[in-house]
């Protein structure tokens, strides 16, 4: 038959809305919680522990109905900064794009010093985001200025 | 710099910092200037500090301005839970400036947020001290006629200590060589070592504390604090190795000087106090006139 010889997808298909590909496994649930996935009520389809020659083991999400602005979607650059973005109508790839790291972040990730305003006071974090290396980047928190690595950041 | 918070040594360029110095340096041939009359400055120290504090209300005095305040928050409302934003929101009405000192980092940041007048930062836990850093500056341009191109030697704990930290950030606009003495485990972090290679400034990181200072313009020596151990054997070894001693200062430069934040425990030697190197004491002064400068500048008077 037709079917077995082709190769099928591994997480099924979406009529609209939007797949983030190349997310880390290991970061798949940091993901669901920068981007608040879990209050979302369209259908949501993940895919993780799938191969990948980049990332040796990646995550995928799929969002029915769901599109992202541009700054929220950035926010997940810090820990999945390959990330891509398949904006899908009907059945199409319409759209593609990647992550951009933000400039600034604010109120997603905990600061990870405990003598910090943030974590003792009323006071929402924010951080700026700079780079490390090609591939990391460091969270510098505009009140403490302390470094949190976003490997290990704490996400609300 | 008017109206401008002073928060962390960053927000200083290095015109503002070189305007603050010539600044004091007026006051501290003219400390006669009545310029604060009518002012009154909130003095607000969520965590003791004799020196800062002091210093601070001297300069304010001489200056002709009013004090208001506390001395640790057992006798401020904080003591009945009222949180920062609250204090900051109320005193700010009485008020023509704030000077904070609390014990967690960032708090004056986000008190700079929330406050309508203009705060100064007199330390916020092991973070940011830019009062102490100008006063550092002007002690070591004071000493040596110029900032630039100095051998500066900071020696103990490199690690918490946040004196160093701004110092050694300020002093980067002066195209200076580092050295840091200090033992293996309170060296220099990782990130002010990045943020000297993207400056291209030399530095050397010592474990011997011996006759490597003969090349020494300035040596910053620092307070090696028992909490920071969690072997008390280890510390007690650890702090006598890091002594200095007059005997040390034996052919070393003319020109060199040892400065020191103050309270000192034993890491210099009484002996030194009477060596025209020793600074720490007329260091101490200086606070004065430079937070005189600092407050002036920031009112626009």
């Amino acid at each position: 038959m037709a079917d077995s010889s082709k190769p099928k997808l591994q997480v099924s298909a979406i009529r609209n809305g939007t797949v983030i590909d190349h997310v880390p496994a290991k970061h798949l649930f940091k993901v669901i919680a920068i981007l608040g996935l879990d209050k979302i009520t369209t259908q949501i389809t993940f895919g993780t522990n799938l191969e990948s020659k980049k990332l040796g083991h990646k995550a995928i999400i799929k969002l029915s109905e769901v599109f992202f602005k541009d700054e929220d979607i950035n926010k997940i650059a810090l820990i999945a900064p390959h990330a891509k973005l398949n904006i899908i109508k009907n059945f199409k790839v319409t759209e593609k794009s990647e992550v951009q790291v933000p400039e600034k972040i604010k109120g997603i990730a905990k600061c990870g010093n405990p003598n910090c305003i943030t974590n003792n006071d009323h006071v929402n974090t924010a951080f700026y985001v700079l780079p490390k290396d090609k591939e990391k980047v460091a969270l510098k928190c505009h009140y403490c200025e302390k470094i949190t690595d976003p490997e290990d950041m704490e996400v609300f | 710099m008017k109206d401008k918070s002073l928060i962390s040594i960053d927000d200083y360029s290095k015109a503002d910092i070189i305007n603050t110095l010539d600044r004091a340096e007026d006051f501290e041939r003219n400390p006669h200037q009545p310029l604060l009359e009518g002012k009154v400055i909130a003095s607000l120290f969520f965590e003791p500090s004799t020196r800062t504090r002091l210093s601070f209300e001297s300069a304010i005095s001489r200056l002709g301005g009013k004090v208001i305040g506390f001395a640790s928050k057992d006798s401020s409302s904080v003591q009945k839970g009222e949180s920062l934003k609250d204090t900051i929101k109320t005193v700010n009405n009485y008020c023509d400036l704030i000077i904070m000192r609390h014990p967690l980092e960032g708090s004056a940041r986000y008190a700079s947020e929330v406050a309508d007048v203009p705060v100064i930062n007199a330390g916020d836990g092991a973070n940011q001290h830019p009062t102490q850093t100008l006063l550092d500056l002007y002690s070591i341009r004071q000493t040596q006629g110029k900032l630039d191109d100095l051998n500066l030697f900071l020696v103990g704990d490199l690690k918490y200590g946040r004196t160093v930290h701004s110092l050694l950030m300020a002093m980067s606009n002066f195209n200076t060589t580092y050295h840091f003495v200090s033992p293996p485990e309170l060296r220099v972090p990782e990130e002010y070592k990045m943020f000297l290679k993207e400056k291209k400034l030399k530095f050397h990181e010592h474990t011997d504390f011996t006759d490597i200072i003969s090349d020494a313009d300035i040596i910053y020596m620092t307070r090696i604090q028992r909490e920071r151990f969690s072997d008390p054997m280890e510390y007690e070894k650890t702090k006598n190795s890091y002594v200095l001693r007059n005997s040390m200062l034996e052919g070393t430069k003319d020109n060199l000087r040892i400065l020191h934040p103050l309270p000192r425990v034993n890491e210099i030697h009484d002996d030194v106090d009477e060596n025209k190197k020793a600074y720490y004491f007329p260091q101490a002064l200086n606070g004065v006139y430079t937070r005189m400068a600092i407050m002036s500048s920031i009112l626009g008077l």
